[in-house]
């Protein structure tokens, strides 16, 4: 198993925002959109820098959404900011029919996804953000694991001509992607080659599944890891690639199972190559108070959960 | 500058045929909503043939040109017939509205890549944000042109529309003109039997809009002062909003005044009686 070092751990809305910043100044046509949480998104540096390009709504992200997509039609890119459960499921409709049926090249950036926001509960924890999203023709789903990850990805979507959605959180995670590596929107990433079984993984999870592949070489099972950070493209070719070596496979993710990265690869396997599957993800449930450690365990995205998964799709193969 | 520059004869005239094309694209796929479309017919004939500094030959980023957003994306046949009639696709094509394969989809959309339509519309209440993008884009680009936005009054029901109203005048957003369609009906009646506006003029002030009203909007003398005078009124720290009354179903005299012609098309023997009030000015399609 490969070593993943990483000097520091941190957030990936921080990523975020360093990405913005950096954008901010290299892309004169970058703008920024915040429904009242420049905070919560790191939007601040970007801000401060760039005033006349950076433009409040208040809480109001329908009308967000809707100012986005007017400004790329003066060749603008816009990045609105807001918590993962405002910019999916409270303006879906606006999505759909002004960003992703009009094809317009809004980037909208999703803060504190899933269970690790914590301590604010069910309410702002939602899981089911990617299936709404992948649902939608022309939209691109990304869901970066760590800093690195996050800012590279923030920089690249701005090249990127089309709606996406980028999801990432609030918790402190290991920082261990090269920061100088570049990312490739629909390319998935080996991390660690093995043989017996693969875990694929997005966002939070991948650590989680570095973790879970170390604890599986302690009890003798060679775990291929990869990191799908981008969900929609899904590089399907990656996946069937691997899966013909090791026969077997978990997905793992921070979102309820129905509509979530599982979903879409059991879509390829089913179509080109029937596999066992098993999902780690959130049983069809909302969530709850609780710090993040404590709700990642509760509701079974830990390493230990990925370790028992593996075990159940190895017993599972022919 | 308006490609056109046409006086009020040479408006009319258009319009009598915007008004045939509505109601022979309805009646032909027996679907669509020709009460509204006839309601705004001199409002959208005006902008394109007279008000607007547009090019047919259409550019999606629309720089330097005024851009005309419609937020009641249902009627799409008089927006169709109106891009249509000043250049930006053959009259020919109004034959295919809402039919398979076609570029006239029920409601506007760009998927198709019909000439003169920038964002889809339909679902309610979206236009005026998306018109306050591309106005704030506009002022990014140091772009001087204006930006026209049409609702509806029952679509002012949508609670988007309210943030909307509240964004722009904070913001400055002066190059934006938003009419209202206020014709009093929607689909189940009445607006005010729906839902009540109240006071709309006092509504949109206390938003701090700058607020127009147009008596007539069926009627070019009373329409061109006041879409004259909203551009004047451009550029001076505040959006401009028109209130344009209007009769849904105008110029058909059984379609008007009701919201019974909201989404309902002509038969045979309605079409043909619709037909001999509107004279057929620039060819049938």
């Amino acid at each position: 198993m490969k070593d993943f070092p990483y000097s520091e751990s941190k957030d990936t809305r921080s990523g975020f925002g360093a990405g913005l910043l950096e954008l901010g100044r290299t892309n004169p046509n970058v703008v920024a959109l915040c429904a009242d949480l420049v905070g919560s998104l790191k939007m601040g540096d970007f801000i401060k820098e760039f005033p006349e390009r950076f433009f409040q709504v208040g809480i109001a992200e329908a009308n967000m959404i809707g100012i986005a997509a007017g400004m790329t039609i003066g060749g603008k890119i816009p990045f609105t900011g807001t918590f993962a459960n405002f910019s999916t499921g409270r303006v879906y409709d606006q999505i759909r029919q002004s960003v992703a049926y009009s094809g317009k090249n809004v980037k909208i950036c999703a803060s504190h996804a899933g269970l690790t926001l914590g301590e604010d509960g069910a309410t702002h924890q939602i899981l089911e953000d990617i299936g709404m999203m992948k649902m939608l023709p022309h939209m691109t789903v990304i869901n970066p694991c760590d800093f690195n990850q996050t800012k590279a990805a923030t920089i690249a979507i701005a090249d990127y001509e089309g709606p996406v959605y980028l999801r990432f959180g609030r918790p402190v995670v290991p920082n261990f992607t090269p920061a100088d590596q570049k990312f490739e929107i629909g390319k998935a990433l080996m991390l660690n080659e093995g043989k017996d079984v693969t875990i694929l993984a997005t966002g939070h999870l991948v650590w989680k599944a570095i973790l879970a592949g170390k604890l599986l070489e302690e009890q003798g099972i060679d775990a291929e890891i990869i990191n799908i950070h981008t969900i929609k493209p899904l590089d399907t070719e990656a996946i069937l690639a691997s899966v013909r070596k090791t026969g077997c496979v978990v997905t793992a993710e921070e979102h309820n199972y129905m509509g979530g990265l599982g979903e879409s690869v059991a879509r390829v396997l089913a179509q080109q190559l029937p596999t066992p599957q098993e999902f780690v993800a959130v049983q069809d449930t909302f969530g709850e108070s609780g710090t993040p450690e404590q709700l990642m365990e509760k509701y079974g995205l830990n390493e230990q959960s990925i370790v028992d998964a593996a075990k159940r799709a190895i017993a599972r193969k022919q | 500058m308006n490609p056109f520059n046409y006086d009020a004869d040479q408006l009319l005239n258009v319009a009598h045929q915007v008004r045939r094309d509505i109601v022979r694209m309805v009646h032909a796929v027996n679907s669509g909503h020709p009460g509204g479309s006839l309601g705004c017919t001199e409002f959208l004939v005006t902008l394109y043939f007279r008000q607007m500094t547009h090019d047919p030959a259409f550019n999606m980023n629309g720089i330097g040109e005024d851009l005309f957003f419609l937020s009641n994306g249902h009627i799409s046949p008089v927006w169709y017939s109106v891009l249509a009639r000043a250049g930006y696709f053959d009259p020919k094509e109004l034959a295919t509205f809402r039919k398979l394969n076609s570029r006239l989809q029920g409601h506007p959309a760009t998927e198709e890549g019909l000439p003169g339509i920038r964002i889809a519309s339909g679902s309610l209440g979206q236009g005026p944000s998306v018109a306050i993008g591309a106005a704030q884009a506009k002022k990014l680009n140091n772009d001087n042109s204006l930006v026209y936005v049409l609702t509806g009054d029952g679509e002012l029901e949508e609670g988007q529309i309210w943030e909307a109203a509240m964004y722009a005048p904070h913001h400055k957003v002066d190059n934006l003109i938003w009419t209202v369609d206020y014709n009093g009906q929607q689909i189940d009646g009445p607006v005010d039997a729906v839902m009540s506006l109240g006071n709309l003029r006092a509504k949109f002030e206390a938003f701090g809009w700058k607020v127009l009203n147009c008596d007539n909007g069926n009627n070019f003398a009373s329409l061109i002062p006041v879409l004259d005078e909203a551009k004047s009124l451009s550029g001076q720290g505040q959006p401009i909003c028109i209130l344009m009354n209007t009769q849904m179903g105008y110029g058909v005299d059984f379609m008007m005044g009701s919201h019974k012609w909201h989404g309902v098309a002509p038969n045979d023997a309605q079409l043909e009686q619709a037909l001999v009030q509107l004279k057929e000015t620039l060819n049938d399609y």
